[in-house]
Formats: structure tokens, C-alpha cells, sequence
């Protein structure tokens, strides 16, 4: 407990951050999803036939995980990409369907007799909605807003997966990092918005249909002031992301946030400025962020180009690997710079007690234990052609049952808890070392070179002829073992990264 | 109170102010409600239909304010067919007392009386003045009345507030559908005395609709009964109570009645 309040005293300016882009991401979605849901839900009122397909498009909206989700929009135009922007359209759609639905609901359960006197008494239609329907069903639309509210309260947290920023980069960063207070640093701000939001809400619905309904335009006028006063508040502090920066990415797994903050700081130190896009939920996301200019540069590994993004089949040889990389970068506007010296190739982990007494050395050694062996695998190594079926396939590996499938870093934790006995990790992990893990060897060299090397856009270094500089000076200046410890600094000793980065740039001066 | 706008007063005598001419209504896919109806209601007069639930009483009301329009023949309201009649204007010329009143929930009472002078655009002063006068012209003192609620009234006192409002651009016409079904005795008998009243100084032709025999005979300059579409009495009450058509005494025998 007293972890988490440090964590959030020193880090008290970037909470605030977040805590604003997640109010920030909430309060715009919300208001437009009213703005457009509210008059759907008018139409859609008076024509039954309508309604039904309306609700029905809306519903199925809403049944698609908001994770899968903004991978539906990744590639389209526009809306799509990674960001705010995409986050919002998100945001906005799962808004739609609650405020739809209960605008419907407040404009039918009108008594008909209260309908059929503004109409008698020469009402227009749009008199009549906005005179006596609209205040009438304004308790049930508020309800919806309510609802629509705290869902994006919960869904924006998701949003840090494709860098819109919010509490849930906290909560992203602290899965990575196996820290649980990360991870609560996040989760709980999050969690009390959520109540404040929705108790909010419940007061200004309960003040709206109570008796003095007409009172409630004061109510309205006062609670939409205070949420604007808020939302200024929260976009103040989140416009500080300078526009016109470098974009620096990375992926949500420690390393990335290590490389993608080493990256940062050696731009910075060159003067040039960087705005930091960490923490994007995969190889995918990272790659169409830098296709679409909302990224500049992250660290890719040239194994994982080569299958994962060019789809080519698999080369054993690490500067082949590297050349062919490089060529089919350079013909979609970007460049490989050089390789930092390390090659993160997959390993296959066991228990440190394990592989001593059985005397397990490589991956034929562990094909002979896999009849007895549950595996544990992250999603990616489970999908890519040079992950799971490929390794199985040149082994001869037999597991009693599939693999389970869970976010990498929680699978270090699984194999050292014993509730799986192999998972396929990252050769440079942190964790190898701080949970007694031992790698099998590759001895039939199945897996190819994974070289961690920046991948930039050929029009940001041409614009900022000091960022190549900046970025071919890390070159070789990273060994596995040099990886190896910065992970462990992160994720064993739970220390800053960039405190961590800091540290390692200064001692290479 | 100002003289209503619209037909100088020596013309509108001549003409009926509302005329059913042979008009056949039925709702959609249903039987006939109306059948060859035919009916007028003089300028100034108050007539009393009555019927049973289900006689169409309620249909006759929305046809004159055009709520609904007849399958044949035509209503004339002030000498102009209803169809011709641009809706919003023939609905402020005609107030509608409803039968469970429709009064507004989420507006005051002074709220509710002024919808129509406001949806008319008056200036602030004169609506001001003109829910007063008509709070007091139904029986309710203003200040003690205009900012309370609906749901903080009895159900007379709704009534009332109902009558109010439809009256309050000064209509010529005034429609009531049931306006006092939903009262205990006693109060009925006094709001009976209180129309009355009213009546007398606002001089409106009136189409109360009742399915109480005593309650139009207290009521209407005239009395019609409608059964199966059609009226098949209409004269003055002592008249129709004197009827020798069998339905007639039929229908004043089967329904309740009020002692006067």
C-alpha cells in the first residue's frame, strides 16, 4: 500500500496526465455518442421498423471486445490508425447503443394522453419533442448516458493499447513489468472515476425525475458546467504532447519500454523533441503506426519483420535476415538503421530445478519431457509461422494438451508458480534471471535471428538530419547480457525506466 | 377578455359553428364508428352527447379538431371542411378538455395554462396577466396555485387547471371529452355549477362528451345520443327525457344518472 502512494507521489505530474487524457477520452466520446444517439433514437422512436435494426446494428457493436475492436480499425482510413483519434471513434460506438436504446425507451413509455394534449392544443412536431417529449424522457436518456459513461471510463483504459493514453498505460505498463502496484496505480484511479462518474450521473437522474422536473434545467446547466470545467481542466494538461515531435513507439512488453525510452533520451540528448508513443499492443499496431506517420521511429527485431510484417518464410542466417529486412523497408519509406547488438530470439524456458536434475540442456533434451509437460505461450508466438507450429513440428514436441495461450509476461510467472512446466519467452528477459529460469538450447537452429535494430521513417530522418546520427550511435552498443540486466533493473527491481535509461546513457558517455 | 379573432359575429350566426355532413369514419381495419352521421352545433351552444363506451364519442371530438379526418362526407368548422383547415390554426381555435387531462407533469400549473399563448408567441406580461385571470376564472386563487405541480393537486383541482388551459388563447370552441368521469360525486356537482358559471361569462360553443345521462342533462343547451354511429335524439334535455323512441329509454333507463 505504502508502494502505491510513493508510486504516485513521484509520479504525481504523469498521473495527472493520464488521469486527464482518460477524463478527457471519456467526456468528448460520451457528449458526441449523445449528440448522435440522442437524435437516432428520436427516429428510430417513431418508426418501429426502424428501431429494431437500429438496436440490432447497435447491439452487435457492442458485443465485439473493444480490444479486437481497435484491431478491426487499425487499417482504416481516416478513423483508423492508433492515437486518440481511433480510440475516440471506439469509444464513441460502444456509447451509441445504451443512449439509443434508453432515448427509445423514455419517448415511448409517454403516456399517450400527455402526447395527444400537446397535439391538440397545435403543438408542431417539433414543438412537441422538444417542449414535452424530450424534458418528459430525459430521465431515461440521462440513465443511458450513465451507463454509456462509466462503460468508457472502463473501455478508455483498453485505449492505452494503441497509445491514446489514459490510466490504462499504468495498467499496461504494470502487466509488462509484473508489478502489481503499476498495475493498481492504474486500475484504482480508473476504478474510483468510474464510481464518481456514475454516481454523478445517478444524482443528476434522480434530480431530473424527481417532482420539480422544471427545476431541472438549473440542474443540468449546473452539473454540464462542472464537466466542462472539468474536461477544460483535463485538456489543458493533456495537450502537452508537443505536436511537430519526433514519435518514438514501442511494444507493450518490457524491453520495448526500455528500448523505446533508450531511443527517446538519445534524440533528446541531440536536442531534437520527442513525444513518446509507448506501450502499443504489438508488432502490428507499431508497424501500421509508422506506415501512417503516427509513429516515427520504435525498435524492431529483424526476425519478426521478416515473418510477422513481410510474411517471408524463414532464413537462418543473421545478416541475410538483415539485408532482406532492410530492402523491403527501404521500398515502403523506411529505413533499418543499425542493429544494437543484441539478438532477442525466442527461448524455450524451463524451471532453473527442472532442467538441473533431469540434466536438460536443449530443445531435443525438453522434446523427450513434453509427453508429461503443460506449455504456456504468449498469443503472438501461438499465431506466427515461426512460433508454435513450426517449433513443434521440428521437435517432434507432444504435449498431452493445446498450449494455453495468456499474455507473455503473466507466462514467466505461470512457469516459475509451476502451473505450466515450458513457455516460450524472450532470450533477453529480465525475469530469466530473477526467477531461476534456464533457457534450452536451439540445437537444430529452428528459430531465426531476431536483431534488435530502429526502424525510422525515411522522411523523419531526412527532416531531422540529427536523429540518424543520434539513432546509429546506439549501434552495437547493446549485448544480450547488457539487455538481459536493464530488464532485470525493470522488471525484478522494479526501478524507473527511464531512471534506468538515464543511468546507462550516462555510464556509456 | 378580447374578442376572439376570426368571423365577425352576425355571419357566424347564420352559419353553424361546427357541422357533421354526412360523415362516415372507421378506424383502420376495423368497423364503421361513424355511419352517415350528421350533426350541428350552433355558435354559443353547449351540446351534450352522450352514448355508451365505444359509441364513438370520443371519435366525434377528434374529427372536429382534426386529430382524425372522415373516410366520406365532411366537418365544418366555422364553414370550412377540416381538410382544408391548416391543423395547427384550427387546433389553437379549439380547445380540448381531455379525459384524463394530459396536463403536463414536468410543468407548473402556470406552466401548463400558458403553453398555448406561448406557443402563440405572447409577450411575457400578458401571459402573466392572462393565467391569472383564468386561475381565478376557475376557481383557483393564483398565488397559491400557479408554481404548484400536477401530482400536487387533487383530481378536481386537475380538472379544473385542464379547462384552464384549454381556454387560454380564448378559443371559440371548446371540446370536453369526459372532463369530470374521474370525480367523486360531490365534486363533480360542484364543478357542474362551476361550468356553468364559466360558461355564462365566455360564451363558447361547447361539445361535452359524457356517458352520464344526469351530467348532460345538467349541462347541454342541448342534448344528442349517439348509438351504433348515429345520433338518434338531439333536442333540448326536457325533450329527449320525454323521448318515446324505445333506444332513447333504453339508454336514459341503462345509464347511471346523477339526482339533480
Amino acid at each position: 500500500m505504502n508502494s502505491l502512494f510513493s508510486f504516485w507521489w513521484s509520479h504525481r505530474a504523469e498521473l495527472a496526465a493520464l488521469l486527464g487524457q482518460h477524463v478527457l477520452l471519456v467526456a468528448v466520446s460520451t457528449l458526441v455518442a449523445v449528440a448522435v444517439a440522442v437524435p437516432l433514437g428520436v427516429f428510430a422512436a417513431r418508426r418501429p421498423r426502424i428501431a429494431a435494426p437500429i438496436l440490432g446494428v447497435a447491439n452487435i457493436v457492442q458485443t465485439v471486445p473493444s480490444l479486437a475492436m481497435f484491431g478491426f480499425l487499425l487499417p482504416v482510413p481516416l478513423v483508423g490508425g492508433v492515437g486518440a483519434r481511433a480510440a475516440l471513434v471506439v469509444l464513441i460506438l460502444y456509447g451509441l447503443l445504451p443512449i439509443v436504446r434508453t432515448t427509445i425507451a423514455g419517448l415511448r413509455s409517454i403516456d399517450p394522453s400527455i402526447r395527444e394534449a400537446g397535439v391538440a392544443m397545435g403543438m408542431t412536431p417539433r414543438e412537441l419533442l422538444r417542449q414535452v417529449e424530450l424534458p418528459l424522457a430525459l430521465p431515461s436518456i440521462v440513465a443511458g448516458v450513465r451507463v454509456a459513461a462509466v462503460v468508457g471510463v472502463g473501455s478508455a483504459t483498453i485505449a492505452a493499447a494503441i497509445g491514446a493514453g489514459g490510466l490504462g498505460e499504468y495498467i499496461y505498463r504494470g502487466l509488462s513489468m509484473v508489478d502489481t502496484t503499476v498495475i493498481l496505480a492504474g486500475a484504482i484511479p480508473a476504478a474510483l472515476l468510474a464510481l464518481l462518474v456514475d454516481g454523478s450521473l445517478l444524482w443528476l437522474e434522480r434530480q431530473l425525475s424527481a417532482r420539480r422536473r422544471s427545476r431541472s434545467p438549473r440542474a443540468v446547466i449546473g452539473a454540464a458546467a462542472v464537466i466542462a470545467v472539468f474536461v477544460l481542466f483535463s485538456s489543458g494538461v493533456a495537450a502537452r504532447r508537443a505536436s511537430g515531435a519526433i514519435v518514438v513507439a514501442s511494444k507493450n512488453f518490457t524491453e520495448q519500454l526500455v528500448l523505446g525510452e533508450l531511443v527517446a533520451q538519445a534524440l533528446e540528448r541531440e536536442g531534437l523533441p520527442v513525444s513518446r508513443r509507448l506501450n502499443l499492443g504489438g508488432t502490428l499496431i507499431c508497424d501500421r503506426a509508422l506506415l501512417t506517420g503516427d509513429a516515427d521511429v520504435y525498435v524492431e527485431y529483424t526476425g519478426t519483420a521478416l515473418t510477422a510484417i513481410f510474411h517471408q518464410p524463414i532464413q537462418p542466417d543473421s545478416a541475410t535476415v538483415f539485408e532482406s529486412v532492410r530492402a523491403m523497408y527501404a521500398r515502403t519509406g523506411r529505413a533499418l538503421l543499425r542493429p544494437l547488438g543484441f539478438n532477442n530470439t525466442f527461448a524455450i524456458l524451463v524451471r532453473g530445478d527442472e532442467a538441473r536434475s533431469k540434466q536438460l540442456k536443449t530443445i531435443d533434451d525438453g522434446a523427450r519431457e513434453s509427453p508429461g509437460w503443460r506449455a504456456g505461450f504468449g498469443y503472438e508466438f501461438v499465431g506466427r509461422p515461426d512460433g508454435y507450429p513450426g517449433l513443434a513440428k521440428a521437435y517432434g514436441l507432444q504435449f498431452p494438451a493445446p498450449p494455453r495461450v495468456m499474455d507473455l509476461t503473466l507466462t514467466y510467472r505461470a512457469l516459475a508458480a509451476g502451473q505450466v512446466d515450458v513457455i516460450a519467452g524472450d532470450a533477453t528477459a529480465g525475469l530469466i534471471k530473477g526467477l531461476d529460469l534456464v533457457q534450452l538450447e536451439d540445437n537444430r537452429h529452428y528459430f531465426p535471428p531476431y536483431d534488435a535494430a530502429p526502424v525510422a521513417r525515411a522522411e523523419t530522418l531526412l527532416r531531422h538530419p540529427a536523429m540518424r546520427v543520434a539513432l546509429e550511435r546506439l549501434g552495437g552498443r547493446i549485448s544480450a547480457d547488457t539487455m538481459r540486466s536493464l530488464n532485470y533493473a525493470a522488471d525484478v527491481e522494479h526501478r524507473d525506466i527511464p531512471l534506468i535509461v538515464r543511468d546507462f546513457l550516462d555510464a556509456g558517455r | 377578455m378580447p374578442d376572439p379573432p376570426g368571423l365577425p359575429r352576425a355571419e357566424s350566426r347564420e352559419l353553424p359553428a361546427i357541422e357533421f355532413r354526412d360523415v362516415s369514419f372507421r378506424r383502420p381495419g376495423g368497423p364503421l364508428v361513424l355511419d352517415h352521421f350528421n350533426l350541428r352545433v350552433e355558435t354559443g351552444e353547449v351540446l351534450a352527447l352522450v352514448g355508451r363506451s365505444g359509441a364513438g364519442k370520443t371519435t366525434i371530438l377528434k374529427l372536429v379538431n382534426r386529430l382524425l379526418l372522415p373516410e366520406r362526407g365532411a366537418v365544418m368548422v366555422e364553414g370550412r371542411d377540416t381538410r382544408e383547415w391548416e391543423p395547427i390554426r384550427l387546433r389553437r381555435r379549439v380547445g380540448y378538455v381531455l379525459q384524463d387531462v394530459g396536463l403536463f407533469p414536468h410543468m407548473s400549473v402556470a406552466a401548463n395554462v400558458s403553453v398555448a399563448p406561448r406557443l402563440e408567441g405572447w409577450p411575457g406580461e400578458r401571459i402573466d396577466a392572462r393565467v391569472h385571470e383564468l386561475l381565478e376564472l376557475v376557481g383557483l386563487a393564483p398565488q397559491q396555485f400557479e408554481a404548484r405541480w400536477p401530482d400536487e393537486l387533487s383530481g378536481g383541482q386537475r380538472q379544473r387547471v385542464g379547462v384552464a388551459r384549454a381556454l387560454a388563447v380564448d378559443p371559440p370552441v371548446l371540446l370536453m371529452d369526459e372532463p369530470f368521469g374521474a370525480l367523486d360525486p360531490l365534486t363533480r356537482a360542484e364543478l357542474h355549477a362551476e361550468f356553468r358559471r364559466i360558461q355564462q361569462r365566455v360564451r363558447k360553443t361547447v361539445i361535452i362528451v359524457s356517458h352520464d345521462m344526469g351530467e348532460a342533462f345538467a349541462l347541454g343547451d342541448r342534448v344528442g345520443v349517439v348509438e351504433e354511429g348515429t345520433v338518434i335524439a338531439c333536442d333540448r334535455p326536457g325533450v329527449v327525457a320525454a323521448s318515446r323512441d324505445a333506444r332513447v329509454r333504453r339508454l336514459l333507463d341503462a345509464l347511471p344518472a346523477v339526482p339533480r
